[in-house]
């Protein structure tokens, strides 16, 4: 009785499974353009390095409603991007997961961005200068000296952005809608349970579920930077 | 192979081999201004000699490229690593230098193995166990560098940098840091080193022990220009440039051969090229190694014929080369002497000089106290 009390049910099971791969995509097609931007904004000088730290933190700052609706203006179907992917390659994202991945993505791209630039910042320059001075180009240093060191940071920043991807819920019911099976995702569940009238419970059951992944998501993540730090820290004793 | 580079004869300002690294550089750091020509040549090792601030540290970050000059070039061989006429900055990932900085810069992340083999060529695999067993460090390999000694960190940092199989050594005050012990430790892991490899070596650094220890050749830097360059030898009989290499402390070098040792009293004996011998506190080196001696001007001592019953157990039959007052001391005069081809300094009281009637040419006998060879480089 009481396993079948706790058991979920096909539709909650859908929307964890969906929220899961939304927001696993999201950070899977982040990553190397926010590490990319973090080494450059790390590392490098250039003019509109400001404009563009400055353009990277709007998701964080403006309201997520704006940010899907700027989304659809762009990546619709008649939008600039979203008419040559339309008629490039036959894509089209609005009202899909994969629309539903790119908005996760684009409001957790700041929040990688940050934890991944403060960790590179931390490494030394001068270890990557050693590198160069035995035989290193640049790629080979990036790989093989800056990321390695770079690790925990990471694991963070990943986390981070997979955590903010799984919450995201304006951005995304304003590009992706709200389509069972598809786009319902977590919160967009709890959402339409929330309107509907008699379902309190079954919406408090998707609370708790929400609850329980974002901890399994920061207690994974506590565990995996403990361990690359502690690699790393052994220099310090 | 080894040895060679410590067997240039005096007079020549460059080994017979020519010159591994020749560069004229300029480059302007706020109110500093570094205009430095220099050869480094093909065996041995240079001092690169000043003091902090002087520009010798710059002068290396221009060679290895880690800088821009803002004219001049850089020539290793054959090859241009920077010209600012030809427009010519090679990176300083191909500039087949190896740079050991003041501090070791070891990977964290790799084990001592992984940090040797960095930047090691296949060809390089064959030079690995004896270059490890060079430095002593075979029992590190699997360990982190968080867990080494700031000695030994040197030395797998020095390693790793040879293991790149560079035309040319940098080393920038590799003992740096270290205190008296270490210091001496790695500095005889130096010595060694030096000796064994085939390589030339640019070695920065302020302290005139540590190099009068390992160098052959010095180039003297002040304020941003070389005021002084050739062998080490020679500039050390310089009474113009005492002030600088050492001063009060100031030192001469003998070239010598280890014979045999005495257990019993821990002495070995030592034979210079003219066949005159030298007892000194033992020193862990096999019979026919050559070595080099540094002689403090204060500890030869002079006498007409080797005194009986006495405490000294050098005399080396010597002839007096030139008498000249001493610049650092009022009360002295700085005498040099020929032993055999090789020279040696004294500084004695002028009362001494003149109650013994020295004179240039005349015979006379060095005493050196056996206690006064500083044997631990």
């Amino acid at each position: 009785m009481l396993f079948e009390a706790i058991a979920l049910s096909d539709a909650e099971w859908q929307a964890i499974i969906l929220s899961l791969k939304i927001a696993g995509s999201a950070v899977g097609w982040i990553l190397v353009p926010g590490v990319a931007v973090a080494w450059l904004l790390a590392r490098q000088d250039f003019r509109g390095k400001a404009l563009l730290d400055g353009l990277l933190h709007l998701p964080l700052v403006l309201p997520p409603v704006v940010v899907g609706y700027l989304l659809l203006l762009s990546l619709g179907r008649h939008g600039w991007l979203g008419q040559w992917l339309y008629q490039g390659f036959g894509l089209s994202l609005p009202f899909t997961w994969q629309g539903a991945a790119v908005a996760g993505g684009v409001m957790a791209f700041p929040l990688l961005v940050r934890a991944v630039r403060l960790s590179l910042e931390a490494v030394d320059p001068k270890l990557e200068a050693a590198a160069g001075t035995l035989g290193a180009n640049r790629w080979r240093v990036l790989f093989t000296i800056t990321l390695p060191l770079a690790v925990p940071g990471l694991l963070t920043g990943t986390v981070l952005a997979f955590a903010r991807a799984l919450s995201e819920f304006g951005a995304t019911i304003t590009f992706a809608s709200n389509i069972p099976g598809e786009t319902r995702t977590l919160p967009l569940a709890l959402y339409t349970l929330i309107q509907t009238p008699g379902r309190e419970a079954a919406a408090a059951r998707l609370c708790v579920l929400s609850i329980v992944i974002a901890m399994l998501s920061l207690m994974a993540s506590e565990w995996l930077a403990r361990r690359a730090r502690q690699r790393l820290q052994e220099r310090d004793r | 192979m080894s040895g060679n580079a410590h067997h240039s004869t005096p007079g020549e300002i460059h080994a017979p081999a020519g010159t591994a690294l020749e560069c004229r550089l300029r480059k302007r750091l706020g109110t500093f201004d570094l205009d430095i020509a220099l050869t480094v040549p093909a065996s041995g090792v240079t001092a690169l000699f000043g003091e902090s601030g002087s520009g010798k540290t710059s002068l290396l970050r221009l060679i290895a490229g880690l800088d821009r000059p803002d004219g001049g070039y850089v020539r290793l061989g054959e090859r241009m690593l920077s010209d600012t006429q030809q427009k010519i900055h090679v990176p300083i990932h191909r500039r087949q230098l190896g740079i050991v900085f003041q501090e070791a810069r070891l990977f964290p992340h790799y084990r001592v193995r992984g940090n040797l083999t960095y930047g090691m060529p296949r060809s390089g695999r064959a030079r690995f166990d004896d270059l490890v067993t060079l430095l002593g460090i075979g029992h590190l390999l699997e360990r982190l560098p968080g867990a080494l000694s700031g000695g030994e960190a040197r030395r797998v940092a020095i390693g790793r940098a040879l293991l790149t199989q560079p035309r040319l050594l940098l080393l920038d005050e590799p003992l740096t840091g270290l205190d008296g012990e270490r210091k001496r430790e790695l500095l005889s892991y130096l010595v060694r080193l030096t000796r064994e490899i085939d390589l030339p070596v640019l070695y920065v650094s302020h302290d005139t022990a540590e190099i009068a220890a390992i160098a052959d050749h010095l180039a003297l830097i002040e304020q941003g220009r070389l005021t002084a360059h050739g062998q080490l030898d020679e500039l050390m009989m310089r009474l113009d440039l005492t002030e600088r290499l050492g001063g009060f402390d100031a030192a001469t070098r003998l070239r010598a051969q280890v014979v045999d040792h005495d257990h019993a009293y821990a002495l070995t004996q030592v034979v210079l090229d003219d066949g005159q011998t030298l007892r000194i506190p033992a020193l862990d080196q096999h019979p026919g190694t050559p070595i080099r001696l540094r002689v403090g001007v204060r500890d030869v001592a002079l006498a007409h014929a080797m005194p009986e019953g006495t405490s000294y157990r050098n005399g080396l039959a010597a002839v007096i080369d030139a008498i000249e007052p001493s610049t650092q001391e009022p009360s002295a005069n700085e005498v040099r002497l020929m032993v055999g081809r090789q020279r040696l300094r004294a500084r004695l009281t002028r009362q001494a000089c003149d109650e013994m009637q020295l004179a240039v040419g005349r015979p006379i006998v060095a005493l050196i106290r056996s206690v006064a060879f500083d044997s631990r480089f």
